[in-house]
């Protein structure tokens, strides 16, 4: 179905398909609301997206080019009535500034190198840069925008699937193949030693042939050809394993549709060397760096703080001190300070008492649900989430437009309620409640300007910035402040196996808040840690350990609307507003802010109850109210699944079940089925 | 409203259980009928296989049909070529993972799985091993795996030092497993033997490394038990060897003791105890010094009259113990009345570690690691009583304060077990006043005002003459109290005593004051109605005192006691 054949009455229109108007867009349709959820770009997620190489490199031209008018507009006045006014909406994105790329592999003579299996695609004349396309639009030929409408069909009842989800639509081949492989998986673990002397087998060419790629180095081709195993995220974010996110995704049966990893371990820069931080029971057991005294103290400190509130004796005093002022006092060592200030806590310096407490709580408690960290990383990027709500939306029968703009709200001049929307083909859709990301509202509807900026940078190295036994590492990296009056900056560090970079080589994501430009912020941090000369192996003067290279580089800031206040906005009271990513570690402001809209919008409503499990619907095969379900929509080859990029199917899922097998230390994470049998701590 | 999704109903969901449960019931009671039928006609066949598996694969418990499955493969055994036989039994190996994932903890599938490898024609051990690595890093602690890769272990003759770094791995990720720790217990000594060749005991360079790993656990969790359990097994010692520690022979009782360093039973067929009298053997009678003691660490025997003769200068008594193995020879002198040759407690170092130099240095600094994991967990029991162990082995008599008052925190930190503590207490108190006394070169022993609350190493006490326990919580004097073969004077003086029973034939024994205790029925003194030599007996402040015909009663019983104050 193309834009031209959408319905011109909804209930629930959302612009953006970022995480909290995902969620809303899941909430709403679930409770049976009819939800249109439409983007301008091309891709789900806004700047919560995750792009593969040359996609990124699409990006990456569309942002350094501000503000160019892609589409012209279709006239929209004569859509509006006499007694009605409009208020026009940004239909271009200006939250990403100061986009800088920097490649430090070799890029030899290849001129045209392309990623493989990437489908060259006719789009628009403003972007036929170098890159190609690979994130936009795969199957889609309607460059006004695809649709996902899941509407009932009789599939479900003759698929004897367990899931109408996985059932009807390519894209669940994809979902269907990840339990397949997992359970593949579990299997090799179980026995099978056979097919893991195969695999041993494979893993040592593989580690062969990588020792010989670092040799030579990996070049900048190699990264352009492999372009389709990256999958780089704007906003780099980790889940809390007992976060309001996780809760929500089990809650909510989402999970289903999403793969996690543990990350594996907790790194943090201290006396100029990366270090791992003991943060779990095995952690501080094994660990080198501390005396045994120190072990007791760190352990004591942090059972402490588990149930700190039982406790008001030790820290009530101490209320109105810093955190680090509170660390001092419990005479912990210098060492244990910056472990439990800068990675456990993480949180500034001046941060009272309780704050930190509460922090260092809200990481123990998520210690061990699912491994050793308190941590999990989505596989293929967190742009899966985002995408993982709008599948939900689309299953109850939420309708999807992307690359479809709304040029203006339509506004009763007398109630001051806005009832419509003219999308950029022209057409009026009529709605109840409108959801808006802050990106799309126009400079003239904000008050006051309240963004905060985030620095970001992503780099692709050749190295681990710590050696391990096992090269397959998800590494969260804290660097507290290098200097007075700089941000203390997060390090995300993927490894392959996470499904975001090729192999040989890992994706290095840097967050901090802004106070300069990204390159500003960031660059004395890349430049201590990584070595930006690829060809000398700069070996580290105090510890003689090499540092990874970086191959390429991306800096760019990212606006930060989470403080904005609704009442900074002048909007229609009908229309709430949803900021972009911030700059936190964690999702729980906009896993907030989603739930609150929701709660506003449908005050009776549960939020995001379970979704049934398939074979205790009835389907009734007729009338209005099973069509409206929305149940097992075959989603002919025109709809594009929201997590399907350019990539042919089949070979992603062959990529995909390849690297599982290798991967031998980091284990996918079922959300759902894991309990907390690793805190048990008694013996037999 | 609209849109809303129709859903099963929980009574419709019950109902189509219920449904579901009772098709398949039918379809497994078909299928087991099948079996039992086949297996009583003996049809051992691939159909039998296939039914059973249907069954066991749900219910993996199910004994009978394992049994017919190895009664099929045993036929199979003797008609199919060793290639089909293999492939068949490689098919039941993926049956018994699917198995295994059904219940990790059945009986009857590991067992089958052992049996299975035991008669493949090339069982692939290092597989199995592989498997039961898997299954150990889901659950370190299915005690059934850990039989079954003992089992591998010893088929396939892996390396104990490869299963000593197997535990490490577990041990790195969850030190909480006792497991782990134990099966390290059992390969450390044949990893790491000792260099003076004691049994079961480990190299010392290694303790040193194991200490560190050991502390490691306990500074991380000094809750945790799994890992002080090994520590102490780390500090403990040998077990002395068996051996005849003392001989004693008295000329006026006629009679030769022996005490052994543990409990034997001279009598079973197999012990080999002989005693030659000036060079000749003789056959003696054995008998312990409590009839109610079997086996013992004293025994006694009664020489025939005339064995000992006043006219000779000196008879010799040598004992062979084990075939030869173990001797010990006295000499008694005319003029004098008895004779011993014996090891002594301070030689032999009974009380504490008996450790190179090297190696007690090393101790000292556990003690002081521990000390300072006190003072930071001031109320944990573990650290405490380790604290008093690591004292106790290292110099028993100069930490004696500090030991006591650590007792004291620790009952006081873990009122639960203060009754164990007690014993434990005066287990070393003892063990302290045995050392004092032996230094001090005396057959006098003073228990008393030590709140002992039980009595140890009474074997060590043969020689004691006078013994004063006086002033004590001791409920009993147990059997083993006959042990001290030459006691004359026994003062037990306010304790809370219901019984005599150890004062039972003890030959020598001359005066025992009993005051303040709960004695009270007559019958309670009969054990001393078998101590020829009571005369002087003191039962003031016992309620027997008060009942009627009391003295009278106590002369039938006691004819001997000239004595008796009440």
């Amino acid at each position: 179905m193309s834009a031209d054949h959408l319905p011109s009455e909804f209930e629930v229109l959302i612009v953006g398909t970022g995480l909290p108007e995902s969620i809303i867009a899941a909430a709403c349709s679930r409770i049976g609301q009819k939800v249109l959820h439409v983007d301008r770009s091309a891709y789900y997620g806004g700047n919560w997206a995750s792009f593969t190489f040359s996609g990124l490199l699409s990006w990456i031209e569309e942002h350094k080019h501000e503000a160019c008018n892609k589409d012209e507009m279709k006239e929209w006045k004569d859509k509006i009535h006499e007694d009605e006014e409009a208020i026009l909406l940004n239909t271009v994105d200006k939250t990403i500034t100061n986009v800088e790329v920097f490649c430090f592999a070799s890029q030899d003579s290849e001129d045209n190198i392309q990623e493989e299996g990437a489908l060259q695609l006719k789009h628009d004349s403003s972007f036929t840069a170098a890159g190609t396309e690979g994130r936009f639009s795969g199957s889609s030929k309607d460059c006004h925008g695809q649709q996902i409408q899941a509407t009932v069909t009789n599939t479900v009842e003759s698929s004897a699937s367990e899931d109408p989800v996985r059932s009807d639509s390519q894209a669940s081949a994809q979902e269907t193949d990840d339990a397949s492989s997992t359970q593949e998986e579990n299997h090799g673990n179980m026995c099978s030693t056979e097919s893991e002397k195969q695999e041993a087998g494979v893993t040592e060419q593989v580690s062969e042939c990588t020792y010989e790629k670092k040799r030579q180095k990996i070049t900048y081709s190699q990264i352009v050809k492999e372009g389709r195993r990256f999958n780089v995220d704007l906003t780099s974010k980790l889940l809390y394993a007992k976060g309001s996110l996780v809760d929500l995704l089990i809650k909510s049966n989402v999970s289903r549709y999403a793969e996690f990893k543990n990350a594996t371990r907790i790194l943090t820069y201290q006396n100029g060397k990366v270090e791992q931080v003991p943060c779990s029971r095995a952690d501080v057991f094994a660990s080198k760096q501390l005396t045994v005294v120190e072990k007791r103290m760190l352990m004591k400190f942090l059972t402490f703080c588990m149930d700190y509130q039982q406790h008001p004796e030790e820290y009530l005093d101490f209320k109105d001190h810093t955190f680090v002022e509170f660390l001092k006092m419990k005479k912990l060592t210098a060492n244990l300070q910056h472990f439990v200030h800068h990675s456990i806590s993480m949180v500034s310096e001046t941060d009272k008492t309780t704050e930190g407490l509460r922090a260092t709580q809200n990481f123990l408690q998520c210690l061990g649900r699912y491994g050793n960290t308190p941590f999990l990383f989505p596989l293929y990027g967190n742009g899966e989430i985002p995408q993982c709500f709008c599948r939900m939306c689309a299953v109850f029968g939420g309708i999807y437009c992307l690359r479809h703009a709304v040029q203006c709200l339509v506004v009763d001049k007398e109630t001051k309620r806005c009832k419509a929307v003219i999308d950029t083909s022209g057409m009026r859709i009529s709605c109840k409640h409108f959801i808006v990301e802050d990106s799309y509202v126009a400079d003239e509807q904000r008050k006051s300007v309240q963004h905060r900026q985030i620095s970001r940078a992503v780099l692709i190295t050749d190295k681990s910035l710590l050696k391990a036994e096992s090269d397959q590492q998800i590494s969260l990296v804290t660097v507290p402040p290098l200097e007075p009056g700089r941000p203390a900056v997060r390090i995300v560090e993927l490894c392959s196996s996470s499904m975001t970079s090729m192999q040989g080589t890992y994706l290095v994501h840097l967050t901090c808040p802004s106070s300069g430009t990204a390159k500003e912020d960031l660059s004395l941090v890349v430049s201590r840690l990584f070595s930006e000369n690829v060809d000398a192996d700069e070996k580290d003067a105090d510890s003689g350990v090499e540092k990874p290279s970086v191959l390429w580089a991306l800096y760019f800031n990212m606006r930060d609307s989470s403080v904005a206040e609704r009442s900074s906005y002048n909007l229609p009271s009908n229309v709430y507003v949803c900021s972009g990513p911030d700059s936190t570690l964690g999702s729980d402001h906009s896993i907030k802010q989603a739930e609150s809209i929701f709660g506003q919008l449908f005050p009776d409503e549960e939020f995001c109850p379970p979704a049934p499990n398939p074979e205790d619907i009835i389907y009734d095969g007729d009338g209005a109210e099973a069509e409206n379900a929305g149940f097992g929509a075959p989603l002919g080859p025109e709809h594009n699944k929201p997590e399907e990029g350019a990539v042919p199917e089949q070979e992603n899922e062959k990529a995909m079940t390849e690297t599982t097998e290798k991967n031998t230390t980091v284990t996918p994470v079922s959300l759902a089925t894991c309990n907390d049998s690793t805190e048990e701590q008694d013996t037999e | 409203m609209h849109g809303r999704l129709k859903l099963k109903t929980t009574e419709e969901q019950a109902e189509e259980k219920r449904k579901e449960r009772e098709k398949k019931m039918k379809i497994a009671v078909a299928a087991r009928d099948a079996c039992f039928e086949k297996r009583k006609r003996s049809v051992l066949d691939e159909e039998g296989l296939e039914l059973t598996k249907q069954l066991l694969g749900g219910n993996p418990d199910f004994a009978t049909l394992w049994n017919f499955r190895r009664e099929i493969f045993q036929h199979f055994e003797k008609e199919k070529s060793p290639e089909v036989l293999q492939a068949l039994l490689e098919k039941e190996l993926s049956f018994l993972e699917a198995c295994l994932r059904v219940n990790p903890k059945s009986y009857g599938t590991w067992y089958h799985r052992g049996w299975v490898l035991d008669h493949m024609p090339s069982p692939d051990w290092a597989r199995e091993l592989e498997l039961c690595s898997k299954l150990l890093q889901l659950d370190e602690r299915n005690f059934h795996c850990w039989d079954y890769r003992r089992l591998v272990v010893s088929r396939s003759q892996v390396s104990c030092s490869e299963e000593l770094d197997f535990t490490f791995k577990l041990i790195s990720s969850n030190f909480s497993n006792y497991s782990s720790w134990h099966y390290r217990s059992t390969l450390l000594p044949r990893v790491h033997p000792d260099t003076c060749q004691q049994a079961d005991r480990v190299h010392e360079g290694v303790l040193l490394t194991e200490y560190e790993l050991v502390r490691n656990a306990f500074f991380t969790d000094p809750n945790d038990q799994s890992a002080w359990f090994y520590y102490r097994w780390l500090l403990g010692r040998a077990d002395r060897e068996e051996t005849v520690s003392c001989l004693y022979v008295s000329r006026e009782g006629q009679r030769l003791v022996l005490s052994f360093s543990r409990p034997v039973n001279v009598l079973s067929p197999s012990a080999e105890l002989v005693l030659f009298v000036d060079s000749l053997p003789l056959m003696v009678k054995w008998r312990t010094a409590h009839p109610k003691l079997k086996h013992s660490a004293l025994w006694i025997c009664d020489l025939p009259t005339g064995t000992i003769n006043e006219a000779c200068s000196e008879h010799s008594f040598k004992i062979h113990w084990r075939d030869g193995v173990v001797q010990r020879e006295c000499v008694l002198y005319r003029g004098r009345s008895e004779s011993w040759c014996r090891d002594s407690a301070t030689d032999q170092q009974l009380f504490r570690s008996d450790l190179s130099v090297e190696k007690s240095t090393v101790l000292q600094s556990e003690l002081d690691s521990c000390t300072q994991l006190q003072e930071m967990e001031p109320e944990n029991k573990w650290c405490l009583l380790t604290i008093i162990l690591l004292m106790r082995a290292l110099d028993p008599l100069g930490y004696e304060k500090d030991t006591l008052q650590y007792f004291k925190t620790l009952k006081a930190a873990d009122p639960m077990r203060s009754a164990y503590f007690d014993d434990l207490r005066s287990k070393f108190v003892i063990e302290n006043s045995i050392l004092k006394m032996e230094y001090a070169e005396t057959r006098v022993v003073d228990l008393s005002k030590k709140d002992v609350t039980a009595l140890y190493h009474l074997d060590q006490l043969l020689l004691v003459t006078h013994m004063n326990l006086s002033s004590n919580r001791l409920q009993s004097l147990t059997a083993q109290l006959s042990m001290l073969q030459c006691l004359e004077v026994l003062e037990a003086d306010d304790n809370v005593l219901e019984g005599v029973e150890g004062l039972c034939g003890l030959p020598r024994l001359e005066e025992v004051s009993l005051r303040n205790n709960r004695i009270a029925k007559i019958a309670d003194l009969q054990p001393l109605a078998s101590c020829p030599k009571l005369t002087i007996l003191n039962l003031q402040g016992n309620p027997v005192t008060e009942a009627t015909d009391f003295q009278s009663e106590l002369a039938l019983l006691l004819p001997g006691v000239k004595d008796l104050i009440a």
